[in-house]
């Protein structure tokens, strides 16, 4: 670990993040998150439906515990008999009963869940995010880059792909009610859907180390318009899959991965989104994970036909490198005009 | 004539130094625990204070971050596995498992003292990393942070809980082997207190469960050592793999934490109501369908971790299972009430207050096994209120409880009531002052392990470390009058409770060396309250006069 690096980082992070929190600071007294994503109501629904059902159980106990105590108080005269009412009925019904009210939480909980599993289609934005300690990158797909804050369009998806450059850290905005474990060497997703226009927390909620609570920042909600001058004017040239085109001829890619090349390899050109045959009869979808294991673990999914003689670039590009070749792989769509140049 | 013989108890059965640690009595071996564990209490109350007056502030005020994580690390390390882990079985179970069953002491009474040596080997493992200067992992050790990135003594620490883990195995075994083996005639396994059942249930995942904490242990010190690539991904790992493994035990250990405790509340709610428990059966089954389910839940907490959302799905349909048995026992014990003679002694208030603040943490556990509230509410203080409410809510008032009620037994003094009644009273609002304001702030989004953040949960965090400074209160003074009642308690007598139990009603306050005098014999159901308590019959009485004469005379 480069100490010196990681205390720089750590003396920006509480001067910028105390100084961006001061801002949000004027919410004054909140006992509740505000409802800003299109799922943060549904869940609250549920989280409401709990409280009820919990209030009224909870009360329940207490009333009867309060209740026995004084009435079956060994000062006072009372009925000490046996109890004249079946016990395997009433063992029964409160065994059955809170399970068909658990049932119905499992449901309804496993409904929403489901829905907040399924990634938006392609007409998503999507966002790159890195965490590292102790701070995230994002990465707009026209290149923008942003660190700690992340600017979004009101009303759109928004689909986050997700990783880390060490350890494990946790994407979080409470006022959307989304939350997602960020993995190295792995892509983890999350989607929302702003509804609010503001400024709202973005914290790490996995512990990663000595500044984890300074591993924060603000997710700002702008209308789309305001969000495409934002980016105009942040823009840098060619954007993202840019920057992976001159990755991808410094990297040597295009020794190998073009027509007529001298090693015989994939043609890239229409990969992304296709079914791809293994050499082991599997067949895969070529999407984000699938390309960045076939950079980095170049042996675990080799194409059918095609011998297994590519080297891993694994410790030579960075994870923010290894997203914009994705990204100009994903521009290669039309064989005649798209070809690597 | 001479002067009648001086009685002979477990306690004053020799003095010196060598009687104490070389005891194979269950019993010193129980107050040897005791000594130990209230060490550790108090320590990790020491970093809870530490916490907690730093949470005062949005801003680091007392500590810089890195000592922050070193202190909520060591609070959780020393809680679960110096404190939660042996408090009951290793203290009341020790004392009372042979005692309940009418047997004179463990099945292994060495590997019962051994428990206690390997123990106090992993908790000096234990301090001495907080002499060097702490660890920073958290209690749960997430790799690849403890594994690859961490730089403190992350070695040093797994090396003590390993350790520490074969006492969990040796205390396990020998409360098994005692349950099967040493029980008096007509004890039937349905005759058992139900404090005998929850510790039968969590000697079952001390054994089953304790070795998985220790390979897994075992495999984040080869990799921080030699680099074997087992977690880090860049070593060729998988994090999540820690995850599973680590659950795998931690789970059921969450169980290990809160069955005894839910044995201890029985037995006191069924002595202070003087009546039988209601379906004993069920409570008894209970604990076992805890036991087993508690091992098949170890996912739901890894519900935004990266697992496959069918995962996600099975081990939240698990984990509503599980939560049935718990809800069987609360309603159990409510009913043990209805019809009774209900006396509001000192343990009768901890177990009352066991009993509500468990439900609450128990209902809260509703809403994290609810897939999509889990998301928003995992790793906040959600989370944090709502084990605190089982393990302190319950498990700390099911001890506090034990500790009083069963104190006439183990030192033959009475504690002053009045205050034992105060400071239950004072434990039970500075808990809830303390850990209620945490549901708020966790679903308000406040992340846990955070010494930053935002200024608008400065008032919660404020009123929390409020609460904790009242419940430090209401857990010096017991502490304070608990040793007075040492030396000025009233004479206590066998069953000062009027309640039923070899213990009790065949054994001296404190019990002799040997528990009973001659083995009881038991002719009843537990809970008899609807019969006069037995008394030792005459030809008994002598038998443990001449017992003790004989005892006096190989003394002297």
């Amino acid at each position: 670990m480069n100490g010196k690096r990681h205390s720089t980082i750590a003396a920006t992070a509480l001067l910028l993040g105390n100084d961006a929190w001061a801002a949000a600071a004027d919410r004054g007294i909140q006992f509740f998150p505000e409802q800003a994503s299109s799922v943060a109501r549904q869940v609250d629904y549920l989280f409401f439906f709990l409280v009820f059902i919990c209030t009224i159980v909870g009360v329940g106990i207490a009333l009867a515990l309060i209740y026995f105590s004084i009435r079956y108080h060994h000062t006072r005269a009372a009925d000490r008999g046996p109890i004249r009412i079946n016990t395997l009925k009433i063992e029964i019904a409160w065994s059955v009963i809170p399970l068909a009210i658990f049932m119905v939480i499992f449901v309804w909980a496993g409904w929403l869940y489901f829905h907040l599993q399924q990634m938006p289609t392609t007409t998503a934005l999507q966002i790159y995010g890195i965490g590292q300690q102790w701070m995230w990158t994002f990465q707009h797909p026209g290149g923008v880059r942003e660190i700690n804050d992340l600017h979004v369009p009101i009303g759109r998806d928004v689909k986050m792909i997700l990783t880390s450059e060490d350890v494990i850290h946790s994407f979080y905005i409470p006022d959307f009610r989304v939350k997602q474990d960020v993995l190295p060497d792995r892509y983890t997703y999350v989607w929302f859907k702003a509804t609010k226009l503001g400024a709202f927390h973005l914290f790490c909620a996995e512990y990663c180390g000595t500044y984890h609570s300074g591993m924060r920042g603000m997710v700002y909600v702008m209308q789309p318009d305001e969000y495409q001058r934002w980016l105009a004017g942040r823009e840098p040239a060619g954007g993202l899959a840019e920057k992976g085109r001159r990755l991808f001829s410094q990297l040597g890619c295009a020794s190998c991965h073009v027509a007529g090349a001298g090693v015989r390899a994939p043609l890239l050109q229409n990969l992304y989104g296709r079914q791809v045959r293994l050499d082991d009869g599997r067949t895969i979808t070529a999407d984000d994970p699938y390309i960045r294991d076939s950079i980095l673990l170049p042996q675990k999914d080799v194409v059918a036909g095609y011998p297994p003689v590519m080297p891993t670039f694994r410790g030579i590009v960075k994870e923010d490198e290894t997203l914009a070749l994705i990204e100009y792989i994903k521009t290669l769509r039309e064989a005649a005009e798209g070809a690597p140049r | 004539m001479n002067p009648p013989p001086r009685r002979i108890h477990y306690l004053n059965n020799g003095y010196g130094a060598r009687s104490w640690l070389l005891t194979t009595d269950h019993k010193r071996i129980a107050i040897l625990y005791l000594l130990t564990i209230t060490l550790f209490f108090m320590l990790g109350g020491l970093f809870a204070l530490g916490i907690r007056l730093e949470l005062l502030s949005p801003r680091a005020w007392l500590v810089q971050p890195e000592t922050y994580n070193r202190m909520f690390s060591l609070h959780g390390i020393i809680m679960v596995w110096f404190f939660l882990i042996p408090s009951i079985p290793t203290v009341f179970g020790n004392f009372l498992v042979p005692m309940m069953v009418g047997a004179r002491d463990m099945a292994f009474p060495r590997l019962n003292l051994a428990s206690w040596y390997v123990f106090a080997v992993g908790g000096l493992f234990t301090i001495l990393v907080t002499l060097l200067g702490g660890v920073d992992t958290g209690w749960t050790f997430y790799t690849p942070y403890s594994s690859t990135y961490s730089n403190s003594y992350v070695l040093l620490t797994a090396t003590g809980v390993f350790v520490t883990g074969f006492s969990s195995i040796f205390t396990g075994i020998n409360f098994i082997v005692t349950v099967h083996t040493m029980r008096a005639p007509g004890m039937t396994w349905f005759r058992l207190p139900l404090f005998v059942w929850a510790n039968y249930a969590t000697a079952l995942i001390l054994v089953l469960a304790t070795p998985v904490l220790a390979i897994t242990l075992f495999l984040i010190g080869m990799e921080r050592l030699f680099g074997v690539g087992v977690f880090d991904p860049r070593l060729g790992g998988d994090p999540l793999l820690f995850q599973h493994l680590f659950w795998f035990y931690s789970h059921p250990a969450v169980y290990i934490m809160i069955l005894p405790g839910m044995g201890v509340v029985s037995e006191l709610v069924a002595c202070f109501a003087h009546r039988r428990i209601f379906g004993y059966r069920f409570v008894a089954y209970a604990s076992l369908a805890i036991a087993l389910f508690g091992f098949l839940v170890w996912g739901h907490h890894m519900f935004v971790a990266g697992m496959s959302m069918y995962g996600g799905l099975v081990f939240s349909f698990l984990s509503y299972l599980v939560a049935v048995p718990s809800a069987i026992k609360v309603f159990n014990w409510t009913a043990t009430l209805y019809k009774g003679s209900i006396r509001l002694a000192t343990p009768m208030l901890f177990a009352i207050g066991f009993i509500g603040l468990f439900t609450i943490g128990g209902m809260t556990g509703l809403f994290l096994a609810a897939l999509a509230v889990d998301v928003h509410v995992t790793d906040t203080y959600f989370i944090v209120a709502h084990f605190h409410y089982i393990m302190v809510g319950g498990m700390v008032m099911a001890y506090m409880g034990a500790l009083h009620f069963w104190w006439p037994k183990m030192t033959g003094k009475l504690y002053p009531e009045r205050l034992a009644i105060l400071s239950a009273i004072i434990v039970f609002v500075g808990f809830n002052l303390t850990f209620f304001p945490q549901f708020v702030l966790g679903y308000m989004g406040m992340p846990r392990r955070s010494i930053f953040y935002p200024p608008e949960y400065q008032w919660l965090n404020v009123m929390s470390t409020a609460g904790a400074s009242i419940l430090g209160v209401g857990y010096l003074f017991p502490f304070l009058y608990l040793f007075w009642s040492l030396a000025r308690g009233a004479e206590a007598g066998p069953n000062p409770w009027d309640a039923r139990g070899l213990e009790w009603e065949f054994a001296d306050s404190p019990p002799l060396p040997e528990n009973f005098a001659e083995t009881p014999v038991n002719d009843r159901e537990a809970y008899a309250y609807d019969l006069p308590a037995r008394e030792m019959a005459p030809s008994q009485a002598l038998a443990r006069q001449n017992k003790a004469v004989e005892l006096e005379r190989k003394q002297t």
